[in-house]
Formats: structure tokens, C-alpha cells, sequence
């Protein structure tokens, strides 16, 4: 079955020339695009428009472009990635959109997230996050035997869970407080749930909470709405974990 | 270890603990409430309202429980200054995700009508009772003791005013819908949930929230329509 055309769609999008320069939204007309096509491929379509009639294309990020990288973002009519859920941008079709729709696409909105130009943010807070202990330090030599520390069934399944974040940012995108907790949580317990996790578990607490209250982002109150918006649904159950293992480590000084 | 109250889960911790305590001191404010409406004389009340005030664990609780209330009102001015101030530039279009509870998304207005509500109920019945009396008190002998009326100071309020009445209701739903946020909230800011855990709680959070809306307007309703 041939896929529906859409005639006419109105972008309303965020349009930054770079950190420093005030934005304004601009809205674009665009003909012609296939239910079938997906998002960022309608944005491809609407950027070749723009180069022939000689205006700077919309600068948006991507990569991989099939869900798992977590390099696209936006905040397509209110929602992160969109109306669909558990998809990134890159996996969103047009076919969730009808014709003659306005499209409102606007940047993350953080203070630890700031724009570089138009729909890019500087996610890099995260990267800066995950170097303060998202990670278990390893001595060097020969490789230890993968079945030689046991591990059980359950904690395998619940650390993976929490491992399939790919740090995309919609939680704080999402999140009315731009808190990264639903992140930090993530990335916390998928290391707290292992055995070799353990042996850095409260300085890891501890120094991500630390730097992600140093970054500028806010704290949770438990609205839900980062597991709604996830594109990986990791749950908000990952935060209690965290509030543990953090309040757990304060109280242990 | 003193940063520790400022840090982003400190601070909601700070929130749940004055926040569950408060939960408590509500269940035994309304259970001596309820006492009202099953006796007219007043006599069960005011023995309840005396024991109250008499006794020396609820005098020592008196002071805690008003520092708790400080707390936690102190601490959510903080953490909503905080939490408006990691969004600058806010979103054209924002989102109302369904997946959402209203009441979550509103605490701090809620907390904020919450607020209002109890100066006006500090007035009508705790600084009369505590500071400057009234003609309403006079004491009364329940048994073989001499007690404050408090009954008649409660009963003439909503005898005689059915907007005080209609404010008491809306003081008691507004805290029951507060607390459907509030009470699984502080369990989940302390650590104390998991996947299993998150629908229980929520569940209790629903029937204590009900409990508690039902329970402090059923009062002024009873003395609408009885009297």
C-alpha cells in the first residue's frame, strides 16, 4: 500500500545562529511529504528547500539514525521525540502527523543544556556526569573469566534495563524541573546491580548527584513524566535506587 | 554533612521526612475531629480536644510538629526556586504528558492554598484556644474534670457560616489531593520503592488521600445538614 501524501505541513522551528545570539522562531512551509518518510528525513527535505532558495539550513543533530545512539533529540509540539512513544526522533514517522499540521520543533530547554545553533544543545554535561563515576576501574592484565563472578538471573535483566539509556536527554527535556535524575539513575544502576559495581558504589552516588547539582540541573519531584517520555521507558523505579545508594553513602560519612 | 540538606536529593529528602511526619500528626488531627460528629453535647469532643492538650507526649510533639510544618514549607520555597531556575528559556509549546498526575505537577500550589487555608484555620481555632480565648471556651465539666468548649467554638463556626463551611471543604480536598502526590513521593525521595512497590503505593497514597478529603469535610457538611 502506497504510503499517504501529506500536501502541506507549517514548521514553527527554533532558528539560533549560535550560543551568544538571541533566537526566534520562523515558520516554514513544506509540500508534498510521504507518511512514510520519518522525521528527521521531512527536516532533510525541508533543509534542500531551504539551501535552493539560499537560506542557512536548520542545524539538528543525528548519527546513527536508528534509535540506539542517542545523538537526535528535539521537542517536537510539546513532547521529546515527539507524539510517538519509546522512539527516538530518528525512528518517528510522519505518519503520526496529518495534513495541513503546524509542527512546533524547539531545542531542549536546560540551563545545563545550552543551545549552540538552532535545534543543537551542548549535552556535554552528561559526558562530564558519567566522568565523575559512571564507570568501575579496572587493573590492567588478563582477562578475567566472564562466568567466574556469579551473578543472578533478576539483577542481569534490571542492570541491562537500566543500561539501555542512551543519554539522550529527553528525561531532562521532559522533565518540568530539567532535573537529569532518571539519567543518573540509569547509569547508577546498571552498575549497582552488578557485583563489580560494588566496590566504588557510594563514591559513585555521591559524586554524580554532586556534579549534576553542579551542572545547574534540577531536582525530582516525581512527576514521571522522564519514564513517559523515555524513548528506552527506563523506570523512575531507577531513582529510588539512586536516592538509596546516594542517602545510604551521605549517612555512612 | 550540613551541605548535605542542600544538595538536590537532601533537599527532597529534607521535604519527606517533615512531609511523612505531617502525614501522621493528620491522621490523629482527623481521627479527634471525627469525634465531633458522633456526639451532639459535645462531651466525646471536648474529652478528645482535652486529652489533647493535656497530654505530656502530644505537649513535647507540640513544638516538633510546628518545625516540621516550617520545614517543609521552608524547603519547598527552596527546591521551587531551584527547580524554575534550571529552565531559563521556557517551552513555546509545552508539554502536558498524559502519563502525568495533575496533583504531581502542582505541588508547590497546592502546598501554596494548603498554606492559606491553614493561617485562616490557626486563627479560627488555635489561637483562640492557645492565646486569646474566647467567650465560646468557657469550661465545661466532662466527667469530673473542667475542659475548654472547644465544641462550641467549632460548632458555632460552621452553625453560623456556610462559607466557612464551604472553606473547610475545600481546605480538606485540597490537602487530599496533595498528598496523593505527597505520600508515595516521600517514600519513593527516601529510597523505599521498587517496580513492586510503586503501584502499592501509589494505591495507599489514592485511599489514604481520599480518607483524608472525605474525613475533614464530612464535618462541616454534617453540621449543614443537621443543623
Amino acid at each position: 500500500m502506497a504510503d499517504k501524501i501529506l500536501k502541506k505541513l507549517n514548521i514553527v522551528v527554533w532558528r539560533q545562529k549560535d550560543a551568544k545570539s538571541k533566537g526566534r522562531f520562523e515558520t516554514y512551509a513544506i509540500e508534498n511529504i510521504s507518511q512514510g518518510s520519518s522525521f528527521l528525513e521531512m527536516l532533510d527535505i525541508l533543509n534542500n528547500n531551504l539551501i535552493e532558495k539560499g537560506i542557512e539550513p536548520i542545524a539538528f543533530d543525528h548519527d546513527c539514525r536508528e534509535g540506539i545512539c542517542g545523538m537526535c533529540s528535539l521537542y517536537i509540539n510539546g513532547h521529546p521525540h515527539g507524539p510517538d512513544t519509546e522512539v527516538t526522533t530518528c525512528q518517528l514517522h510522519m505518519r503520526k502527523f496529518d495534513e495541513g499540521d503546524t509542527i512546533t520543533i524547539e531545542p531542549w530547554r536546560s540551563r545545563a543544556f545550552p543551545v549552540i545553533k538552532d535545534l543543537i544543545v551542548n549535552r556535554s554535561a552528561f559526558d562530564q556526569i558519567l566522568q565523575a563515576g559512571g564507570y568501575v576501574s579496572v587493573n590492567t592484565g588478563g582477562v578475567p573469566d566472564g562466568n567466574a563472578i556469579p551473578v543472578s538471573h533478576e539483577d542481569a535483566e534490571e542492570a541491562m534495563d537500566a543500561a539501555a539509556c542512551i543519554g539522550c536527554g529527553t528525561c531532562v527535556a521532559a522533565c518540568k524541573n530539567s532535573s537529569a535524575m532518571l539519567f543518573v539513575s540509569a547509569k547508577v544502576s546498571h552498575l549497582a546491580k552488578l557485583p563489580q559495581g560494588q566496590v566504588e558504589a557510594k563514591n559513585r552516588a555521591r559524586r554524580m548527584v554532586a556534579k549534576m547539582d553542579e551542572l545547574g540541573f534540577g531536582g525530582c519531584t516525581n512527576t514521571g513524566a522522564c519514564e513517559a517520555e523515555c524513548p528506552k521507558s527506563i523506570s523512575i523505579s531507577n531513582i529510588a535506587r539512586l536516592n538509596r545508594e546516594y542517602l545510604s553513602a551521605r549517612f555512612s560519612e | 554533612m550540613s551541605k548535605f540538606v542542600f544538595t538536590s536529593v537532601g533537599r527532597k529528602f529534607m521535604m519527606s521526612i517533615t512531609g511523612l511526619f505531617l502525614l501522621m500528626f493528620i491522621l490523629v488531627h482527623l481521627t479527634v475531629n471525627l469525634l465531633m460528629i458522633f456526639d451532639d453535647t459535645g462531651a466525646l469532643y471536648n474529652q478528645g480536644a482535652h486529652f489533647m492538650v493535656s497530654n505530656p507526649v502530644i505537649r513535647i510533639v507540640e513544638p516538633v510538629l510546628g518545625l516540621g510544618f516550617l520545614i517543609h514549607i521552608i524547603w519547598s520555597l527552596i527546591i521551587t526556586w531551584e527547580n524554575w531556575r534550571a529552565r531559563p528559556v521556557r517551552y513555546k509549546k509545552a508539554t502536558r504528558s498524559e502519563a502525568t498526575s495533575w496533583a504531581s505537577r502542582n505541588m508547590f500550589i497546592l502546598g501554596g492554598l494548603v498554606f492559606v487555608f491553614l493561617g485562616i484555620h490557626l486563627y479560627n481555632f488555635y489561637i483562640k484556644i492557645k492565646f486569646t480565648g474566647s467567650p465560646l471556651l468557657e469550661e465545661v465539666m466532662v466527667g469530673d474534670t473542667n475542659v475548654h468548649n472547644t465544641y462550641l467554638l467549632v460548632s458555632t463556626l460552621f452553625k453560623e457560616s456556610i462559607l466557612y463551611c464551604a472553606l473547610y471543604i475545600m481546605g480538606g480536598i485540597l490537602l487530599g489531593l496533595h498528598v496523593t502526590h505527597g505520600f508515595w513521593s516521600a517514600f519513593q525521595t527516601i529510597g523505599f520503592n521498587n517496580k513492586q512497590w510503586l503501584n502499592r503505593l501509589q494505591w495507599v497514597a489514592r485511599i489514604y488521600a481520599v480518607l483524608v478529603a472525605v474525613g475533614f469535610s464530612i464535618i462541616p457538611l454534617y453540621f449543614i445538614i443537621r443543623f
